[in-house]
């Protein structure tokens, strides 16, 4: 089994292992991708191809962390019935890769993991992927609210914090993640103002002297000419 | 190791392909010379699918954008290199921390710029007139109008005719309307007697020609445009002259070293090394244009020793590398609690602000001479990596919910403050100093053997008053807006969160023009004063630098140069 492979059966075999609520489509919960030609697609220099090339295929975090990072990620964002969650969103996956790509998160994040194991160890002699979903809960509750937390378990609130940045990070850059953003652009369109429900909402205007410096759109493609003055005449 | 020679002599040789660069390719090529092109890094061209970042998602890249060693900007912005080199670092001396970033590629940093695209005013180019300080242009505004007016109609920026004393209008293409969070901003500003008018950006808000389409409206100029819908070099300068039949040969990949010269002193060309080769070159040229960047002209010049040129070649004076200035930098951000929930349209917009405030206090009694201008941010981007990190810490301000957590309620925090806050930046002039300056570090070499830049570069009380002004500025407009500041005003032991010398990539004056050889490097035409047939036409000949971006002056007065350079080889003066 390769490396691709095993990732793969580790976040397939979590979701089949019941450790993690599936999404949307439960028949077909989503499978971690490791692309087999990563990440060439944009516009990268032979130097920065080569530089992905080499950071895909090392190899930093172990089947276990990546399983408890899976578990951590559908507790912070969870599938909705409308919508996928990190798992659904491959966000695992990216954390795989970016703990990689900037290597100052590397020991904070087995460190961190480790800890939670430790503590998790000796509460209830069980790592923490093993536990209940109750009690895995209840230790987040401890460590998942920043200014509440007991010193003594300080490690697991900057593990959590770490976690939960870059979960959202890697949801919401993420196909699904956008969708439930309902960002809008980009697209090619055509920026005609702020509409007018919500300038009424907002109790604003725009007011004409304003205005008549601004672009009509229905002219847009019409090449510019101007008088000696600068007026433009088109 | 052998040096290859090129069996022929280009008319001109023109080492840089930026923005002066490219216009010196333009009008020279179109001139009817035989012009060679020489840029140190790779072809660029955004309208081929292989180079293109406009319009691509987050996830297409594996860092979501983030920025890297080999991109400074993140994944998806359109300049290589930034802040830091492979293989080409550059120094410090000691208690200097300037920061120097490069991008070595076809049309260099104009592919990613802000556009902002403003003219120098009348007092701009005489400010020694005005405060004691530095000194003055050895022209004026209405030397350079023509040209500004030229660089207008041929690339476009859109504007309003404002009529404002040091703000002169050009030939503007209309702007875009205002979005949500700039109209708070308009609002606000006017409460406090700070003045707002449309942005000055080099975006195609209608054609200027069948060549290159209109602005589209992604947000993404720093991405570089597969339409051609917003300036940079190789798209609006260097294509179109290639196109337009001139002698356009271009060397990629082509890291100059120095500039050669015969044993009267005149120079006969470049050497460089080809990267793909690592061999050195040497290319024949009866005219240099330097055109590498302030910095790194002024390396190329420091590092042409000979006989007749022995302090380096135009630096007879000892000001080449000196009156090094960057513009000064601040920024503040407040959350606007009218914004929080907002409904979701595209608002992508134009790449960059659709309003900003020139400087409105030329006529104000202050503590610190030069001025500002205030950049605006904000709005409902395109998500990237950072995006949702410390997701709900505005919760502490509005008490809506906890602060941390895990679950679906973090959904609810994304949306609630996604397009609620909006930061503000200051861009300012500095004032020039003899003492600040880089020079040659004669301890280290590039990986082509080349030496390197080291820089010594302090701010002087004059911007550090400057950034204190931007400051209770920012504070009082930002205040208006009826929202919550936020993090803390940055005090004096923070210099009032100055930027870095170089921060702002406004590097200039390193080749300062002047009437008087002893004190300055070129002429007011940028030609070397101690080698006629060498021109600067990137940033170096800059006297002082506005609070304006330097792009459109380095346009402006590339065309006049290359217009005297033809005249003067009509008239069998080079």
């Amino acid at each position: 089994m390769d490396r691709r492979d095993s990732l793969k059966s580790i976040l397939i075999g979590s979701v089949a292992g019941g450790m993690l609520v599936t999404g949307c489509a439960p028949e077909a919960p989503q499978e971690v991708q490791i692309p087999k030609e990563p990440f060439e697609g944009y516009g990268r220099t032979e130097p920065e191809k080569q530089h992905d090339r080499e950071v895909a295929a090392e190899i930093f975090l172990n089947e276990h962390e990546l399983e408890t990072i899976a578990v951590l990620c559908d507790i912070i964002l969870p599938p909705k019935a409308e919508i996928g969650g990190a798992v659904d969103a491959e966000v695992p996956a990216f954390i795989e890769f970016i703990v990689k790509d900037m290597p100052y998160h590397q020991m904070p994040m087995r460190g961190g993991l480790a800890w939670l194991d430790r503590h998790s160890n000796a509460l209830h002699n069980l790592e923490f992927k093993k536990l209940t979903k109750e009690q895995q809960l209840a230790i987040c509750d401890t460590i998942a609210y920043p200014g509440k937390t007991d010193p003594a378990l300080m490690p697991g609130e900057k593990l959590f914090t770490r976690l939960r940045n870059l979960t959202l990070t890697g949801y919401y850059t993420s196909e699904i993640g956008i969708k439930d953003l309902g960002y809008q652009g980009n697209r090619p369109g055509v920026w005609d103002g702020v509409p007018q429900d919500v300038l009424d909402e907002h109790g604003l205007s725009y007011d004409k002297e304003w205005l008549s410096k601004c672009v009509d759109q229905s002219k847009r493609m019409d090449i510019a000419e101007w008088d000696d003055e600068g007026n433009l005449l088109t | 190791m052998q040096i290859i020679e090129s069996s022929k002599t280009y008319d001109v040789a023109i080492v840089g392909s930026g923005a002066g660069g490219g216009m010196a390719t333009k009008i020279l090529s179109e001139a009817g010379f035989d012009v060679a092109v020489l840029e140190a890094g790779p072809f660029f061209d955004p309208a081929q699918d292989e180079y293109r970042n406009q319009l691509r998602w987050p996830w297409e890249s594996p860092r979501r954008g983030a920025s890297s060693d080999r991109r400074s900007f993140g994944d998806f912005d359109a300049a290589y290199g930034g802040w830091n080199l492979a293989g080409e670092p550059f120094t410090n001396e000691s208690g200097t921390d300037f920061r120097w970033f490069r991008s070595r590629m076809l049309g260099g940093r104009t592919n990613h710029w802000g556009r902002i695209s403003l003219r120098f005013g009348p007092l701009d180019f005489k400010r020694k007139s005005i405060d004691g300080l530095g000194d003055n242009w050895p022209i004026g505004y209405e030397d350079v109008k023509p040209y500004y007016d030229k660089v207008d109609k041929l690339i476009g920026v859109f504007g309003s005719r404002e009529n404002i004393k040091n703000e002169p209008d050009g030939f503007f293409l209309p702007a875009p309307k205002p979005r949500l969070h700039e109209m708070y901003y308009i609002n606000a500003a006017r409460k406090t007697g700070v003045p707002v008018i449309p942005s000055r950006l080099s975006i195609l808000t209608k054609r200027i020609n069948n060549e290159r389409g209109g602005c589209f409206y992604c947000g993404q100029c720093n991405r570089a445009c597969s339409a051609y819908a917003d300036f940079s070099s190789g798209t609006c300068l260097i294509f179109p002259a290639q196109r337009g039949g001139g002698k356009v040969e271009l060397f990629t990949d082509a890291m100059v070293s120095e500039v050669t010269t015969d044993r009267e002193g005149k120079a006969t060309g470049v050497t460089y090394v080809n990267k793909l080769d690592r061999k050195t070159y040497h290319l024949k040229a009866k005219i240099v244009v330097m055109a590498a960047s302030a910095c790194s002209s002024a390396r190329i010049l420091l590092n042409s020793k000979s006989t007749v040129h022995q302090n380096g070649l135009g630096n007879s004076s000892g000001m080449v590398g000196r009156y090094l200035h960057d513009s000064t930098g601040a920024s503040r951000a407040v959350f606007i609690p009218q914004l929080m929930d907002r409904k979701i349209y595209n608002e992508d917009g134009v790449g960059g602000m659709h309003v900003y405030t020139p400087w409105w206090l030329n006529d104000a009694k202050l503590d610190f001479p030069r001025g500002y201008h205030i950049e605006v941010w904000g709005g409902m981007g395109m998500p990237g990596y950072g995006f949702g990190f410390n997701p709900n810490d505005l919760n502490k301000i509005t008490g809506m919910g906890s602060v941390g957590g895990y679950g679906d309620s973090l959904r609810d925090d994304i949306k609630r403050y996604y397009g609620a806050v909006v930061g503000i930046s200051g861009r300012g002039e500095s004032v020039p100093q003899y003492n600040n300056y880089c020079e040659i570090d004669n301890e280290v070499v590039d990986e082509w053997g080349i030496p390197v830049l080291k820089f010594n570069y302090q701010w002087t009380k004059y911007e550090v008053k400057q950034a204190e002004h931007m400051q209770d500025t920012f504070e009082e407009v930002l205040s208006a807006t009826g929202g919550t500041l936020l993090g803390d005003k940055p005090g004096a032991d923070r210099q009032f969160g100055l930027t870095k010398p170089g921060e702002i990539i406004h590097e200039v004056g390193t080749t300062r023009m002047g009437d008087n050889p002893k004190t300055s490097v070129t002429n007011q035409y940028n030609q070397l004063h101690d080698c006629e047939n060498v021109f600067i036409m990137d940033a170096g000949p800059f006297v002082s630098q506005a609070d304006k971006n330097p792009t459109w002056t380095i346009l402006a007065l590339a065309w006049r140069a290359s217009d005297y350079l033809v005249d003067q080889v009509k008239k069998r003066n080079i």
